[in-house]
């Protein structure tokens, strides 16, 4: 039986913990919305994007001397895996998820006799990863996210990237991340780089008649290499930077998530504490009571 | 009203424009050129520079962009760029700040993909600074 002094000790302690996890819970609250805000506002530049790349790709793909960014290098050997995590933790399960996924796709590849890179983008992913697969970890970019995910920032992750690739240190690129839905629903998505996936119902015809106007051919501007040339590698920023935001979106929704319930557990955990406490504080007035009442009838 | 084209500007972080016009100059690689309604089917690579957007027979707005591409159709053109803003927003010593920077940025860059990186940095500022001045 705790003492009247060890309860009152928990009791406070518990309601400190609330304080700081409540308080989290409405900053995770703040920045969702500035979060959702920017993953939504960057959303026309991926979708304009992707269009004129259907239109592009269909065209070239398959021509001897198509972009390697595109054709991939003609091997399929080496993956490269670029995992987006956050930087803090108390986010709930968020980077748990983005790790085990991140495990089992390293097996399947491994598996299959591929080489496997991993390269970090954001603390935590690292540090589950390391435990396992500390070998194949190339490098950990740390340096972002204090206050939302910047262009800026994506740029040099995929600078990184794309100097590797010119470098010839991997044959295939997938990003792991976790697409935001809701502040409670999180999904943990792999998303091929390099080389492009041409989606398959972008042939020019389809796209042309969604203009209402069949068969119309575009002029290009220089040429169809040179607008490729420079187009994909901007497609590898915008895809990354996509990739950031969203994930960042996703850690303050899910930390919201937990930090909420954390809260409501601590409530509970308070009331349960008072409960007990007022009991033992009765039971002792209760005792000494007896104590002087049986006291005055011994004399 | 005359006829107007859809145009959009769009970065990777909003987009930033999104209205019909009467016509838009985009500097393309190979030379400005204006889309008005009914172009032919187009896509060309944009250098830096200004990007005009004509309303009522003037120039109602001058936007920086920082390179990107263009997809002119017959009813619209799509500008993506991967850094935009309002010319009329930025002085003569803010252009000239960032050329200088860009500059510094340069001679310290090391390594064949930095020091490409850093050449077009300073191509940007230069043309923003040719575009503050006129």
């Amino acid at each position: 039986m705790p003492s009247l002094k060890d309860l009152r000790n928990r009791i406070s302690s518990v309601k400190s913990t609330k304080k700081i996890t409540s308080a989290m819970k409405m900053v995770a609250a703040s920045r969702l919305r500035r979060a959702q805000d920017a993953a939504e506002a960057s959303r026309p530049f991926a979708e304009r994007m992707n269009r004129m790349l259907g239109t592009l790709a269909g065209s070239v793909v398959g021509l001897p001397g198509a972009p390697r960014l595109l054709a991939g290098t003609g091997q399929n050997r080496v993956h490269l895996i670029v995992v987006v995590t956050s930087n803090r933790g108390l986010c709930g399960g968020l980077n748990s998820s983005t790790a085990r996924n991140t495990r089992m796709l390293i097996r399947e590849l491994q598996e299959d006799g591929k080489e496997v890179k991993v390269l970090c983008v954001g603390r935590k992913g690292r540090d589950q990863l390391k435990r396992d697969h500390n070998a194949l970890i190339l490098d950990t970019i740390e340096d972002f996210g204090r206050r939302g995910v910047t262009y800026e920032e994506a740029e040099a992750v995929s600078e990184k990237v794309l100097d590797m690739f010119e470098a010839g240190e991997f044959d295939v690129c997938t990003v792991v991340y976790n697409r935001f839905r809701s502040a409670i629903s999180q999904i943990v998505t792999r998303q091929q780089l390099i080389p492009f996936p041409v989606p398959k119902t972008a042939n020019e015809n389809e796209l042309a008649a969604e203009d209402g106007n069949p068969g119309a051919v575009y002029e290009f501007e220089p040429s169809e290499e040179g607008i490729l040339d420079e187009l994909l590698p901007l497609n590898v920023k915008t895809q990354i930077f996509r990739a950031m935001t969203e994930n960042y979106a996703s850690e303050q929704g899910a930390r919201m998530t937990a930090m909420d319930n954390a809260s409501r557990n601590a409530g509970e955990m308070i009331d349960d504490l008072t409960l007990e406490y007022n009991r033992a504080r009765q039971a002792m007035i209760t005792k000494e009571l007896i104590e002087i009442i049986s006291g005055a009838e011994a004399l | 009203m005359a006829e107007t084209t859809e145009f959009e500007l769009v970065s990777p972080a909003k987009l930033v424009m999104s209205e019909p016009v009467e016509m838009v100059v985009v500097p393309g690689v190979e030379g400005d050129f204006g889309a008005l309604p009914r172009h032919a089917p187009m896509l060309s690579t944009v250098r830096p520079g200004v990007v005009d957007i004509h309303k009522g027979g003037k120039v109602e707005t001058r936007l920086f962009v920082a390179g990107g591409f263009a997809e002119v159709t017959a009813e619209r053109c799509t500008v993506l760029a991967e850094e935009a803003f309002p010319l009329d927003g930025v002085t003569a010593e803010q252009a000239q700040a960032r050329l200088q920077s860009a500059r510094d940025d340069l001679a310290e860059a090391e390594g064949d993909g930095a020091k490409a990186r850093a050449a077009k940095a300073v191509t940007v500022a230069e043309a923003l600074v040719a575009a503050v001045g006129a």
